[in-house]
Order: structure tokens, then sequence, then C-alpha cells
């Protein structure tokens, strides 16, 4: 109520203001974006002398090319494959360790879960090598493995944290009836716990999986294989490979995040909700 | 961003837990209940962060290629070669001035910004999904575009340059120019995310003391300055919290767009991890180098904690 009231008491020089400021923003953020966008479609030449403008002659080309090869969609599916992968098990490991922190009295229980929140204290990068030993040593060097496991285990702390603390807000009134009616720890987790704790499970899933489907230095160290490259890699390796030709590059770049902008326009609540309520509960 | 640490610890939200929750008695199947959950995080954990965290220091007392165990004592000789590498003297000063643009430049724009849209006006919310894109983008790929931009022959500066009939600037290629270029990215990318944070905490604001301060009479400034900011305080802190341990990460917006070069002016820690470490399998000099970062990542989380997030 009270903002309706001061929005009409808005003058129009402080509106002007606050447009123009808002919309020289949007611009420094969106001018590179669209510019990539638009420099897909040019020439190289009309690149050069006009990197800002529409293209003089629409290339489609440049995109067809790249959709109808095999390249994009592999790293595409191989992408997919890993942050689902990571998803799901991150999901299935941290709410089941939850649940014990939060409704199980057992010897050891705070030290334990204190040991898990020393995993939110330091990047992946911190232990890479030793790291990238032990995958080696396991024989999971080159497979999606050896990028799931070690991004689902550094995602473990601030999990578990998460659904601990959602699991310990469910009311207190369920636990006594369903004990009082002989139902175990178990079947409880299962039947209830899991089912009411849909937003966590949305909050924690964006989070992980977005981590997933960007990330870059796991994989860039675990893979060698260009067949298996999640997309990060696989536009580091494209420009590398057409070096100065920025037309095909620019083509390639907005591909790969156009999955991502699409879907942030479609469900842009729950992402910067589980973005920003994952970085702070935690 | 996931190394958040807000609650580490924490035992007395632990202990009033307890007093609430175990008073009834407990059902069946508590043992094979902690059999069967817990064994999985557990292992995986121990296996993939906390063994490699202590191999890394164990392994930084050795010089040692990665192959067969190491053997090779060296002592200290690693941090010593570390603190007189001049490349790695760069990413330490590199890192701390991410820092402080961060704090400087990236959270006053976010505030000001959050307070802006944190207005009820027609298009706040259309803004406010442009400013978070670019912190929705993979850094490499945001790395990648702005490779473009900077670009001396096809980039848009190239083309600003052009039209003021400035000579062609490579501004990535230019030593002394190059860090500023990649901290202009910095901000592009993690601005919007420290708006949403800021325009979260103004909404939790209490509304009741904003109107009592425009009542009396508070121009729009000084009800920012002595009513909201002190309100933010929490949000300040977090905020400051999340640019520090994001800066000291850093690696997959810097590897497109530089590499850490030219000669070496752009590295950051991660960076030269990967550079002289990972690339060069020289896994001792690596592994030091993730022992310092790790001293200074739980240095800041705790210390941060102690002093500036008591109250929150």
């Amino acid at each position: 109520m009270t903002e309706t009231s001061s929005s009409v008491r808005v003058s129009t020089s402080t509106r002007i203001h606050f447009y123009l400021s808002l919309s020289l923003v949007a611009a420094l953020v969106l001018v590179p974006l669209v510019t990539t966008a638009l420099g897909g479609f040019k020439t190289l030449g009309d690149l050069r002398l006009n990197p800002f403008g529409l293209p003089g002659e629409w290339v489609w080309s440049n995109y067809i090319d790249i959709l109808l090869g095999e390249r994009y969609w592999r790293q595409m599916m191989n992408s997919m494959i890993i942050a689902l992968t990571t998803v799901f098990l991150t999901l299935v490991v941290s709410s089941m360790a939850a649940f014990c922190f939060a409704h199980i009295r057992f010897f050891g229980a705070k030290q334990l879960l204190n040991y898990f929140l020393i995993g939110l204290m330091f990047p992946a990068a911190t232990a890479i090598l030793p790291l990238f030993i032990r995958i080696r040593d396991l024989g999971l060097l080159d497979s999606y493995w050896g990028v799931i496991l070690p991004q689902v285990a550094f995602g473990l702390g601030m999990s578990i944290l998460l659904f601990r603390n959602y699991f310990r807000n469910l009311p207190e009134e369920l636990f006594q009836a369903a004990f009082v009616d002989g139902c175990g720890y178990i079947r409880f987790f299962w039947y209830i716990s899991l089912p009411l704790s849909r937003p966590i499970v949305a909050t924690v899933g964006i989070v992980t999986f977005v981590s997933s489907w960007n990330s870059y230095i796991l994989p860039l160290i675990m893979l060698n294989t260009e067949s298996k490259y999640p997309w990060p890699l696989g536009i580091m390796v494209y420009r590398g490979e057409f070096g100065t030709d920025w037309q095909l590059v620019l083509a390639f770049i907005t591909l790969t995040i156009l999955p991502t902008i699409l879907v942030f326009f479609l469900a842009q609540k729950h992402i910067i909700a589980g973005l920003t309520a994952g970085a702070v509960k935690s | 961003m996931s190394h958040m640490t807000a609650s580490v610890g924490d035992p007395s939200s632990l202990d009033a837990a307890k007093k609430v929750r175990y008073k009834s008695p407990t059902a069946r199947g508590r043992l094979p209940a902690l059999i069967i959950f817990l064994p999985p995080a557990l292992l995986l954990f121990t296996l993939f962060v906390i063994l490699p965290m202590g191999e890394a220091a164990w392994y930084s007392l050795y010089r040692w290629n990665g192959y067969g165990t190491p053997t090779e004592f060296v002592g200290v000789r690693n941090f010593k070669v570390l603190f007189n590498n001049a490349a790695f003297s760069q990413a330490l000063i590199n890192n701390a001035l991410i820092i402080v643009v961060s704090l400087l430049l990236q959270i006053p724009l976010a505030i000001w910004l959050a307070v802006m849209l944190g207005r009820k006006m027609a298009g706040v919310v259309a803004f406010r999904l442009v400013f978070f894109l670019p912190y929705v983008l993979a850094d490499v790929a945001a790395g990648l575009i702005w490779r473009f931009v900077y670009d001396g022959d096809y980039g848009l500066f190239a083309a600003v340059a052009g039209f003021f009939g400035v000579a062609t600037p490579y501004v990535l290629a230019d030593r002394d120019l190059a860090i500023y270029a990649v901290l202009a990215v910095v901000i592009w990318k993690y601005f919007g995310f420290h708006m949403m944070l800021f325009i979260a905490g103004l909404q939790s604001l209490d509304k009741s003391i904003m109107e009592a301060a425009e009542i009396d009479g508070a121009t729009g400034w000084q009800r920012f300055r002595y009513v909201t900011l002190p309100l933010l305080g929490s949000t300040v802190r977090l905020s400051v919290f999340f640019a520090i341990i994001g800066s000291l990460q850093l690696f997959d917006l810097i590897m497109p767009l530089t590499g850490g070069g030219p000669s070496n002016s752009t590295q950051t820690m991660v960076t030269f991890l990967y550079t002289y470490g990972v690339t060069r399998m020289q896994v001792g000099l690596g592994s030091a180098v993730g022992v310092v970062l790790f001293v200074i990542c739980v240095t800041i989380a705790f210390g941060y904690k102690r002093v500036f997030m008591r109250h929150d």
C-alpha cells in the first residue's frame, strides 16, 4: 500500500532519471550478448566493419551447419548426462544423510555434521591435483564418473545442510503420529519426509544442475577424449580450432548458451530463488 | 558458488533443536536407517574431498611428477619456490585486486540497483531479470563473449575506438591493461547476483520504519544512509563474504579471456595452479598452491564469521 502511494508521488524527472540509468546498465549487460548472437549471422568481413549493427546479409549457414553437425548435440548430450546424474546422486545421497542429522540421535552426530560442513569452506580447485591422481588410480580418468563423483562430493556440504534444515522444520506432530503407528525411520523418510520436501529438492536440484552444467575445471582435468567433452570444454576447443573465424565461434557460443537463456526465462522465479536461497541458507 | 560457510558448526542451534525434538521416544529402525543412509555420503565425501585435501598437504612437501609414490622429500621448498615466484606473487596481487574491486565497485553498484528495483514501478521485474542473466551463464561462455568484445580486429572495442579515430587497442594482449579488462568482466558477470541478495534483503525489511522516516521528513539519501543501509547490514556482510570467496577461486572466467597472460599479468591462484601444477604435472608445487589457497579460505571463513557475522 505504501509503495503504490509513494509511486504516485514520483515526479517525472525522477522517473526519467530512473529509467535512463537502468537502461544504461541494461545496455551494458545486453549489448555483448546481442552482438554475439547477431555476429553469428554475419560474414567475417561484415563482422569486422560492422560488429554492432544488424548483419548486412543474414548468413544462416553459420548456425545451420552447427545444428546439422553432430558436434554441438554431442556436447549438449554429454553435459546433460553429467548434470542429471550429478543432480540425481546429490539428491539421493544428501537427503539420506541429512535425514539422519535431522531426526536420529546418535553418538557423534554433531561432529559428523561439522565434518561434512568442512566441505563448504574450500573450492574443489584446492585439491585438484590429488583428486586427479585419485581418479586416475581408480581407473575413472576420461569417464563421466571421474567428473560426476567429485562434483557430487563437493556439493554434499551445502546440500546436506539445506536438507537438514528443511527436515527439521517439518511439523513435529507428523513424527509422533507416525511413530505411534509403528512407522520406522526408513519408511518415514520415504513416505513422509521426502514427499513433503519438494521445495528443497527443487532448490538443491537447481543449484546442483546449474553448477554442473556450467562447470569447467573438473571436466578439463578429468576428461581427455573430445567426444566426451561437455559443452564448456567443447566451446573452448571449437574456438581453438576456428581461431579467428569469429562469426562461427559466435554462432557456436550463442547456440550453447541458448538453452540456459530459454530455461532461465521460462523458470526465472524458481531459478533466481533457488540460486540465491541456496547461497544464503547455507 | 557453493562454498558458503555461514553455519559451519553452530552448536547452539543444534542443541536447541535437540531439546525440542527428542523428548519423545525414538522410533524403531534407528540402526538400519543409520547404516543405510550415512555411508554413501560419508564415503564420497571422505574419498573425494577430505582425503585429497589431506594429500595436498602431504604432496606439497615432495617433488613429484605424479607417478609411483612420492619419495623425494623436499620439506618446505615448494612453498619457498612459490613465494619467490613472480607469477605467483602477481596471482596473489590479482586475487587481492579482484576482491578490492568487488567490494568498492560491485557491491555499491548492486545496492544502488537493488534500491531502485525495490520500488514498485513498471518494468522493474524485467530489469531484474536482465541484470541477473550474466550470473546464470557459464563463466567460460561469458569469458569467450568478452574475448570477442575486446578483440582488436573484430570486436566491439575496436569498432568504438575506430569510431573515435583511435588506433585499434588489443586490450587483452596488453600486460598493463589486461587485468582491468578482466575486472570489468568479473563485475559484469556477478553484480546481478549481489543485487538479488540486496533485493531480498530489502524485501525483508520492516516497511513501517521507512514510512516513519519519510513522515519525519528524511530525504531520499538520508533515508538510505541512516535507515536502509544500517538495516541491510547482515546482507552487506553476506554479500562481501560471497565476493571474497568467489574472487579467490576465479578460474573459469580467466581461461577463455587471457589464460593468465600476457606474461602472467592476469594470473590468479587457481590459474597459476593449473598452469604450473597441472599442465606440467608438478604435483608438489601445485599442491602447495592448493594448501595456500586452503589456508586463506579457511582463515577468511572462520575469521570473517567470528568478527563480522557474530550477530547475524
